[in-house]
C-alpha cells in the first residue's frame, strides 16, 4: 500500500495523543493547573493534528463531515465519532483541571475509555481489510494499543510503565512482522483464485491492461524499498524501544526524557511507514506484482 | 446506510465468457466512452497526450498465459470490472453513506455527491474495480450502465451495458443472475460459471465462463532432433573468456 505522509502522521500522532490523554484520564492524582494545561495541550494537539492530518488524504475534505453518519457499518465513521466523543470527555476533564483545580475523576475514566476506543477504532480501519492479509489480524488492533499505551505512558513521564509497555510493544511488533510475512501465502489467494484459471496450470501475467500506471498500481501496488525492510525494522525497534529504554534507565533527567520521546516517535514512524509500504494488496496478483 | 440489503430480488450481473474474449479492448473503450460523458463526474485523464499518461477506467483487460503440466501455453483474456458483490466489502466500509447496493436489483452504486474521497472502499474491494478520479477526487466504479438499461429513450436492443453492446465476439452478456431460467443463468449452469477470489467471501454476482479445453498438442516435430544445441559447453576462446569472466 501506498505510504501517504499524512496516514502515517494521522495513525502515529493521534494513537500517541490518545495513549497520553489515557493515562491523564487514570491518573488517581492527576497534574493540575499550569502543568495539566501543559500536558492536555501536549495530548490534543497531538490527537487533533493526526486527525487533521488525516483529512489531507481526502479527495474532497470540504465534505468531512459526512463521515460522522455511518457508524452502524463502518469502522473509519466509528473512529471519527469515538474520537470526538473522547476528545469532548477529556476537554471537559482537562478543563476542569486546569481551570477549577477540580478532579471529576469518572469523567477523566470515561475519557481514558473513548480514548483507548479511538485507538481501536484507528486500527479496525486496517484490520477489517481482508483485501490486505498482512492487516487483517487481531493482532493489528493489539500493536496499534500497545504502541499508543506505551508511548502515551512515556509521554505523561510514568517511567516504569513506560519501559514495561514499550517492551511488551516490541514484543508485539516483532511478533506481527513475522505473522505478516506469511500472510498473503496463508490467505490463500493467488493469481490462480484471481483468475480461476489456477487449477490448468501456472498463471502467468502477459500483458498488463494499459502501457502507463493508474491509481490502483499507485495507491496498492507499492513495492519500492522492499529490499531494506530487514534494516528498515531493526532500526524501528532500536528507535522506539531499546534507546527511550537505555534513556530511561539513567538517572533522571528532562533531556534524556526528551530525547526518549523524541527517539520513540521516530521509531514509531519508521514502523507505521513499515506497516504501509510492506502491505501487500491482493489486487497487486492482476498485475503480476506479487 | 451503508449497511447491505438482505436480499435483492434481482441480481443484475455480466457473464463473461474467457473462452471467446479476444482482448481487443473495445469494452474499455466504450465503457470509457459512454461514461466520461453520462451518469456521474466525467472519467479523467492525466497527461493523456504526453510522457506518463494515465485515467480512470471502470474496466480493464489483463491478459494471462496458463502454462499447464503437458500441452502448450495458453493466452486468456481476463476483462475486469465491479462484479456487483452480494457481500460487497467496498459497500459497508464506506463512512459517509455515499456507497450502496441497491435493493431492487443488486447494482452498487456511490453517490457522488456524498463520497468524501477517502479511498477506502477501494482498499477494500480485492479485485480492483475502484479507482478515485484525480480530478474529480470522488470514487468512480462501474454503474452496470445504469442510465442505459432502464433508458426509455434508446432502442430496446441498446438498453444493455455499453461493454455488452459493443463487445464484437459476444463474450460479454448481461441478465438477471438470480433468475434460474435467464440466459445468463442457463450460460453459467452450461459452461460451469466461475466466481473471482471466493476465498474471499464476497460471493460476486458477475460470473467468468472458464476457456474450453484446447485441441492436444501434435506429436513432437521431425526437425526437433536437429534443434539440439550444438555446442554444450564453450571451448576455445570463448571457453577462455567465460573461465577467465568466472575468476574476475
Amino acid at each position: 500500500m501506498h505510504p501517504a505522509p499524512s496516514i502515517i502522521a494521522f495513525t502515529t500522532f493521534s494513537g500517541l495523543g490518545f495513549g497520553l490523554l489515557f493515562w491523564l484520564g487514570v491518573d488517581p492524582t492527576p497534574p493540575k493547573g499550569w502543568v495539566a494545561f501543559a500536558f492536555f495541550c501536549i495530548g490534543f494537539a497531538l490527537a487533533v493534528g493526526g486527525l487533521a492530518a488525516s483529512t489531507l488524504h481526502l479527495g474532497r475534505p470540504e465534505r468531512a463531515l459526512k463521515a460522522f453518519s455511518q457508524w452502524r457499518s463502518s469502522w473509519l465513521s466509528r473512529e471519527g465519532c469515538c474520537a470526538v466523543a473522547a476528545l469532548g470527555a477529556m476537554g471537559g476533564y482537562g478543563a476542569c483541571l486546569i481551570f477549577a483545580g477540580l478532579n471529576i475523576a469518572p469523567l477523566g475514566w470515561l475519557g481514558a475509555a473513548l480514548s483507548l476506543l479511538t485507538v481501536f477504532t484507528t486500527s479496525m480501519i486496517y484490520a477489517q481489510l481482508k483485501s490486505v492479509p498482512r492487516w487483517y489480524s487481531r493482532w493489528t488492533p493489539v500493536l496499534f494499543l500497545s504502541l499508543s499505551l506505551a508511548g502515551g505512558a512515556l509521554l505523561s513521564g510514568r517511567v516504569i510503565m513506560a519501559m514495561v509497555l514499550m517492551l511488551i510493544a516490541g514484543g508485539v511488533q516483532i511478533w506481527w512482522w513475522h505473522r505478516g510475512d506469511g500472510a498473503l501465502r496463508a490467505s490463500g489467494t493467488t493469481l490462480g483464485t484471481a483468475t480461476g484459471l489456477g487449477g490448468r496450470g501456472e498463471v502467468r501475467a502477459f500483458e498488463p491492461p494499459h502501457t502507463g500506471t493508474n491509481y490502483l498500481l499507485r495507491e496498492m501496488v507499492y513495492v519500492v524499498a522492499r529490499r531494506h525492510v530487514l534494516k528498515l525494522r531493526g532500526l524501528a525497534l532500536i528507535l522506539m524501544l531499546v534507546l527511550p529504554v537505555a534513556l530511561l534507565l539513567l538517572p533522571f533527567h528532562h533531556i534524556s526524557a526528551a530525547l526518549a520521546v523524541l527517539c520513540h516517535i521516530a521509531g514509531v514512524l519508521i514502523s507505521r511507514w513499515l506497516f504501509f509500504a510492506e502491505a501487500e494488496h491482493v489486487v497487486g496478483l492482476y498485475y503480476g506484482k506479487r | 446506510m451503508t449497511e447491505l440489503p438482505a436480499t435483492s430480488t434481482r441480481k443484475l450481473g455480466l457473464v463473461i465468457d474467457l473462452d471467446t474474449c479476444v482482448g481487443c479492448h473495445a469494452c474499455v473503450i466504450s465503457c470509457k466512452g459512454w461514461n466520461t460523458e453520462n451518469y456521474g463526474a466525467p472519467l479523467s485523464d492525466q497527461d493523456p497526450y504526453g510522457g506518463d499518461p494515465s485515467g480512470t477506467f471502470l474496466n480493464r483487460v489483463h491478459s494471462y498465459e496458463v502454462l499447464p503440466d503437458t500441452g502448450p501455453a495458453q493466452l486468456v483474456h481476463v476483462p475486469k470490472s465491479c462484479l456487483h458483490c452480494e457481500d460487497a466489502p467496498c459497500v459497508t466500509v464506506c463512512p459517509t453513506g455515499a456507497s450502496y447496493k441497491r435493493v431492487e436489483d443488486g447494482i452498487v452504486l456511490v453517490n457522488e455527491t456524498d463520497c468524501i474521497g477517502c479511498g477506502l472502499c477501494a482498499w477494500a474491494c480485492p479485485y480492483g474495480a475502484r479507482e478515485l478520479d484525480a480530478a474529480e477526487g470522488v470514487m468512480k466504479k462501474c454503474t452496470l450502465c445504469v442510465d442505459r438499461i432502464y433508458n426509455q429513450n434508446l432502442p430496446e436492443v441498446d438498453r444493455e451495458p455499453a461493454c455488452v453492446r459493443t463487445c464484437p465476439a459476444n463474450a460479454r452478456h448481461f441478465g438477471d443472475l438470480a433468475d434460474p431460467d435467464s440466459a445468463v443463468s442457463r450460460l453459467v449452469v452450461a459452461r460451469g460459471g466461475m466466481d473471482l477470489m471466493p476465498e474471499q467471501g464476497t460471493r460476486p454476482v458477475n460470473k467468468y465462463l472458464p476457456p474450453r479445453q484446447r485441441d492436444a498438442w501434435a506429436d513432437t516435430s521431425v526437425l526437433a532432433p536437429f534443434l539440439t544445441p550444438v555446442a554444450e559447453e564453450p571451448r576455445g576462446f570463448l571457453g577462455w573468456l567465460d573461465k577467465a569472466l568466472d575468476k574476475l
